[in-house]
């Protein structure tokens, strides 16, 4: 595409040109209604003058008889620039007047007609053209009384001259604005057009100009780089899960493979072969655990999960949580309350529950007191399920008195696969914190964790019914 | 028990045919929705384990057709989707239980067992009794010989669908989403610890154990005597 097909191509440019079509047709209305006007108003005053002079000659005709109109007509006659005046004969011969010639028939009528004439005096051909007013006189005479239409004809070429010459300017200005608008937004147009070309082509970190003026191809480009950013972040976080996944699922993976080498290489009875056979089967129930999970993750995340949401209250869900899960807990030596204060909720709760279960089974696993500081302090209970409500958020979280993640660490506990030294001789998958964080996330909040002074504070902050907007 | 089988997959539908067969079960073949349909219109079975992705015709518009025809048969949706909302559309379609594969042979046998028993046995009964363990629904009741035992009330529900379901193999799933409602995997042994307390409270003190662990599978409970 040449440069200038391209110009004419912008959508500035054919606004331009809608635009000075709409302003050529308005302005064409305006001066032809100027012009109209113009011309009534000119006709007007001609026809004023030619009745009041009629009457005034009409009055003499009364009062000193033929002689007196024409002695009137005579000396008006002569006068420079005079009007036009004839005084004839029932027969239409000319008695007096300064009028050589007129369009044949004009005297027959009485009344106005537009006629062209020419005066006695005159030398040129040039036609002119009048106004005249043919009045009856008793006895059969006429007077005609009339005046050049000269003044209106120019007064209407000014009007139309003036017409062309601005809507020449009108256009050629137009236009040539049009072009000047239309490069402007092409060359930023091209410019970003570029770098989303270099963007496609695989380079992620570049972005797009943004001005200083804050127009809107500025927010457009302000909004293209937030969504660029966002699929950076996306796609790093696809990398480091493909990358984790490649870890977390080929370690178990070869473990299992390696076992049942072992097994055939080496066992010679049926019970090693059945004990390698079950250590296999479990191995693939806990792959097919975390599977599970990093599906659910990446439902939760992609906000797939919407469906089957249902009005539930976070008290509830927590009872629920804590009646599962309090005998588990006394087997471990912890004791696990609930502290529930009733809170609306509308979510999945099959997810919430199954966020808050993952937090309840983490301060199970990793939230015992360091045995040095459970002789010295009679915490009470040691994990602590709570609903909360705090104004328009519902919080539903678990505080424990273990070790507690330490503040620098707190963000990349909630990544996927992420297992803090502490916790890495624990069994596993890693996904319990990302799984709560998701679920939270889809439901317009988030995960918090913070200090409970000492040991760890995981709470869901979820907006209360009817409030989802606010917060999300 | 006969068996349909609506599976596109060959070779796990070969070896649930054949797994089915070794459990003692009768167990028929389809390959795709629509020879599905029609074995089940015209065969008489008493449990029929449905793949939701199938050729020709998918898994729930199969169930969901039957359904407005009046048949009845109790059916498992089998998928690999196996997510929680996915779960609620399988049964809102009329399926009457959902595993997500992969799935291990144990917990479908016994799931189908327990669907097949509600197809054709009796309705609810107000107290069930093994051997000498004697449940009350009504009065939430139990004993065992002579003696009152105490129970909580989700360990009375635990007992009660237990012996619901007595002389059949119960999966820790199953009980977590039976007595819980809940669908989800614990990644710990909740259940377990729920069974021993139980465990502690009906068997504790007498020498013959009505609660058993059924290994790599779940838990049962019966007379041991039959």
């Amino acid at each position: 595409m040449t440069a200038f097909g391209k110009l004419i191509r912008t959508t500035a440019f054919r606004l331009t040109l809608v635009y000075l079509l709409l302003f050529v047709l308005f302005a064409l209305t305006l001066v032809g209604y100027f012009a109209w006007n113009t011309r009534r108003l000119v006709t007007e005053q001609i026809s004023e003058t030619v009745v009041s002079e009629t009457n005034e000659l009409i009055e003499r005709f009364e009062s000193n008889g033929l002689r007196g109109l024409v002695t009137a007509v005579e000396n008006r006659a002569l006068r420079p620039g005079s009007n036009l005046y004839l005084v004839a004969t029932p027969a239409g011969q000319g008695v007096a007047g300064n009028v050589g010639s007129l369009e044949p028939g004009v005297l027959d009528r009485s009344g106005w007609a537009e006629t062209s004439y020419r005066r006695l005096e005159e030398t040129d051909v040039a036609e002119h053209r009048a106004l005249v007013r043919v009045t009856q006189l008793s006895g059969g005479f006429r007077l005609l009384v009339g005046r050049d239409l000269e003044e209106r004809r120019r007064v209407f070429g000014v009007v139309a001259a003036a017409a062309q010459w601005s809507f020449l300017v009108v256009i050629v200005l137009g236009l040539g604005g049009g072009v000047l608008v239309a490069r402007r937004v092409l060359t930023r147009i091209d410019a970003m057009t570029g770098t989303t070309q270099r963007i496609m082509a695989g380079d992620l970190s570049e972005r797009l100009p943004i001005g200083r003026s804050g127009d809107e191809l500025d927010r457009l480009a302000g909004n293209l780089n937030a969504m660029l950013e966002r699929i950076e972040a996306l796609m790093r976080g696809l990398q480091e899960v493909s990358d984790n996944i490649a870890h977390d699922l080929k370690t178990p993976l070869t473990r299992m493979r390696n076992r049942a080498e072992e097994a055939l290489a080496k066992s010679g009875n049926e019970a090693d072969y059945r004990a390698a056979l079950e250590r296999t089967i479990d191995e693939s129930d806990a792959l097919i655990r975390t599977f599970n999970a990093l599906l659910m993750i990446a439902r939760a995340e992609s906000g797939q999960a919407r469906g089957d949401m249902s009005d539930f209250d976070a008290a509830d869900v927590a009872h629920g949580i804590h009646e599962l899960y309090e005998p588990l807990a006394e087997d471990d030596g912890l004791t696990l309350s609930v502290e529930a204060i009733s809170a609306p909720l509308h979510g999945n709760r099959e997810l919430i529950s199954q966020a808050l279960a993952n937090l309840v089974e983490n301060a199970i696993k990793y939230g015992k007191p360091p045995a040095d500081r459970a002789a010295s302090e009679a915490q009470g209970t040691d994990i602590v399920i709570r609903s909360e409500l705090e104004g328009d958020t519902v919080l539903l979280g678990v505080a424990d008195h273990g070790p507690g993640i330490p503040a620098e660490d707190r963000a990349r506990a909630v990544e996927r696969f992420v297992r803090l030294e502490a916790s890495r001789t624990l069994p596993g998958s890693g996904l319990g914190l990302s799984l709560a964080s998701a679920v939270a996330t889809l439901h317009g909040g988030g995960l918090r964790l913070s200090d409970n002074h000492p040991g760890l504070r995981a709470t869901l902050v979820l907006p209360r019914r009817g409030a989802e907007q606010k917060i999300a | 028990m006969r068996l349909l089988i609506i599976e596109d997959d060959r070779e796990s539908a070969d070896y649930l045919v054949k797994a089915f067969r070794e459990a003692g079960h009768v167990a028929d073949h389809a390959a795709d929705g629509e020879i599905g349909l029609a074995l089940a219109e015209t065969g008489d079975y008493d449990v029929m384990i449905v793949d939701r992705m199938l050729p020709k015709r998918d898994g729930l518009s199969v169930i969901g057709t039957l359904r407005e025809k009046g048949n009845r048969t109790p059916a498992l949706i089998l998928s690999a989707l196996g997510q929680v909302d996915d779960r609620v559309k399988g049964l809102r379609a009329g399926g009457d239980d959902y595993l997500p594969k992969p799935y291990s042979f144990t917990e479908l046998l016994a799931r189908v067992e327990v669907l097949s028993r509600r197809g054709s046995g009796p309705a609810e009964e107000s107290s069930y009794r093994v051997g000498d363990l004697e449940l009350d629904r009504l009065s939430r009741r139990v004993v065992r010989g002579a003696e009152k035992i105490d129970l909580q009330p989700r360990e009375f529900r635990l007992l009660e669908y237990l012996m619901k379901h007595a002389g059949q193999v119960v999966t820790r799933t199953m009980l977590l989403e039976n007595v819980w409602d809940y669908h989800f995997d614990p990644q710990t042994n909740v259940i377990d610890v729920h069974i021993s307390r139980l465990r502690s409270k009906i068997d504790k003190g007498h020498d013959k154990p009505l609660l058993h662990t059924i290994r790599g599978a779940g838990y049962m409970i019966r007379d041991g005597l039959r």
